[in-house]
């Protein structure tokens, strides 16, 4: 069978296929810049660890209830701050994501800032694949009916968008709350792998990471947002053996990467659209870049 | 149908539009021209929700559309094209055409006027999956007019749809927009290019630094010595 090193490996890039594509929703197709993801994961693994340790939840009911947790919060969140537009908003988010944080780190129920510690281990590898699985069955039903064209529609052009009757408010509100339920999921399944969890390993740091994935995918392209997740998980392992230096050599390979591919991994510039994408649905076209955004 | 009375609307501290006052009766063309920065868009957005006056009302067959978020006022029947024709460039042509229909339920009637739109714009045809970015200036402009016209407005507010087109195509631009009238549906034209937009249009304001400094009938300003100095160049 597979070592255990390797299944950890397999396992967090499965969850992290959930948080990039997640995010993805969000980002490359709703076109709100959320530099906060990392927020609702940590809300979605507290609210589950809570939920089996304290409530006795069985697993796959913990797991829903801390989806549904992170989802509200980001229906709250979303309401307020998704008036903002492009940079204010990244910065509402940023802002959202150390209050939960510190948050976190102060409450007794979470443990502070010891961490919550003696979550049953039952997050395994069957699990995270159906998961995965679920997310972009749920996603791809959104994105390939009316909702995903809105979505894309905001993202293309807001005041258009709005022009042409479409309810811009609710449909980002919606895009947050899913894309936030669906990290909520994640961060569930990573608190019942690894069994322990402290606020700072949701700090910004992650939702960096979860940006990167996405943007170095491609924008707006669900098969890029996971061969993004699937690549920055394992990036970092394959360069171990560069201790110290490893996340020098990670930046290095984002940077060259915007470089020669600005528009991500599968994501495809206007120019090379056309004809070449015209059987393509939206569940795997790519966006421009973040112009928009 | 429409009625705007004395609508006031700011961008931040710098008021934009002064009392401005029009009316627009059933099946007319009216247009609405004035120089760069005369509050033309302003007007526009005001009337489509996209803006909110700080004084003055809109109604439109007899209700009150001040404060009605822009969604709703498309599915009373006003369908706004705005200016720069903002199609979604990444969409394909025919979900450029669905996104027009969107708050509509009624598939065959959309079919219909999906049929009808074709008709319209006979160039769009057989291009349904071209991504809209690709359509030349021209296409995109008529592509914005269809995409409006797939919320089967009453009104359709028209804002500088000549804007960076040939000449040769904005005279076609021009005939499409008789056309849709003639088919039933009343129309708001604002326009830079004002010798066509009077020879087109019923009725004319003249909009200048956020007020209305002319109205008349639109042949009558096409004749009027300070229209013809100030936006016919002569």
């Amino acid at each position: 069978m597979i070592s255990t090193y390797y299944l950890q490996i397999i396992i967090l890039a499965g969850i992290n296929i959930i948080m990039a594509t997640s995010l993805n929703l969000i980002v490359g197709y709703t076109g709100q810049l959320s530099i906060g993801h990392a927020a609702f994961m940590s809300l979605g693994a507290y609210a589950s660890a809570i939920a089996t340790l304290h409530l006795g939840f069985p697993f796959i009911a913990a797991l829903l209830f801390g989806a549904v947790v992170a989802g509200l919060f980001g229906v709250l969140v979303g309401i307020p701050t998704l008036r903002l537009k492009g940079d204010y908003l990244a910065i509402a988010t940023l802002g959202f994501g150390e209050i939960v944080r510190i948050i976190f780190l102060n409450l007794q129920i979470t443990g502070g800032a010891v961490g919550l510690r003696g979550i049953p281990k039952q997050t395994t590898l069957l699990w995270v694949i159906a998961a995965a699985i679920f997310t972009l069955f749920v996603l791809r039903r959104i994105l390939n009916s009316r909702v995903g064209r809105a979505l894309i529609a905001i993202r293309e052009d807001e005041t258009a968008a709005e022009s042409m009757g479409i309810n811009t408010m609710y449909f980002k509100t919606l895009s947050f709350g899913v894309g936030a339920f669906f990290a909520g999921f994640g961060g569930g399944l990573f608190a019942h792998y690894f069994r322990y969890i402290h606020p700072n390993v949701f700090g910004f740091m992650r939702s960096i990471e979860h940006l990167c994935m996405v943007v170095l995918g491609g924008l707006g392209n669900m098969w890029g947002a996971m061969l993004g997740a699937v690549a920055l998980t394992a990036i970092p392992e394959l360069l171990r053996a560069g201790a110290e230096y490893r996340l020098l050599a990670y930046g290095a390979i984002l940077v060259l990467m915007m470089r020669a591919r600005p528009q991500g991994l599968l994501g495809e510039s206007e120019q090379t659209g056309g004809s070449i994408r015209r059987k393509i649905r939206i569940f795997s076209r790519g966006a421009d870049t973040l112009k928009k955004t | 149908m429409l009625t705007v009375e004395g609508i006031s609307t700011y961008y931040g501290n710098i008021q934009a539009l002064k009392e401005v006052e029009l009316k627009v009766n059933e099946g007319e063309i009216v247009t609405l021209i004035g120089s760069n920065g005369a509050g033309k868009t302003t007007t526009l957005l005001t009337i489509s929700g996209l803006l909110k006056p700080a004084q003055g009302k809109v109604t439109f067959l007899g209700r009150t559309i001040t404060g009605v978020p822009p969604h709703n006022i498309v599915k009373m029947g006003i369908s706004h094209v705005p200016e720069g024709r903002r199609i979604f460039p990444l969409m394909t042509l025919m979900e450029n055409l669905e996104m027009g229909a969107f708050g509509r339920t009624d598939k065959r009637a959309i079919k219909e006027d999906l049929d009808m739109v074709f008709q319209t714009f006979p160039q769009l045809k057989g291009r349904e999956k071209q991504m809209a970015g690709t359509l030349s200036g021209g296409e995109q402009q008529m592509l914005a007019m269809g995409r409006a016209l797939m919320s089967r407005p009453k009104l359709l507010l028209l804002d500088e749809p000549s804007m960076g087109l040939a000449p040769m195509i904005v005279k076609e631009i021009f005939q499409i927009i008789e056309k849709i009238n003639r088919q039933g549906t009343t129309i708001l034209l604002v326009e830079q290019n004002a010798q066509m937009a009077l020879k087109t249009a019923g009725k004319g304001y003249v909009l200048e630094t956020g007020k209305i400094v002319l109205q008349d009938n639109a042949s009558a300003l096409l004749e009027n010595d300070d229209v013809r100095k100030s936006y016919l160049g002569e």
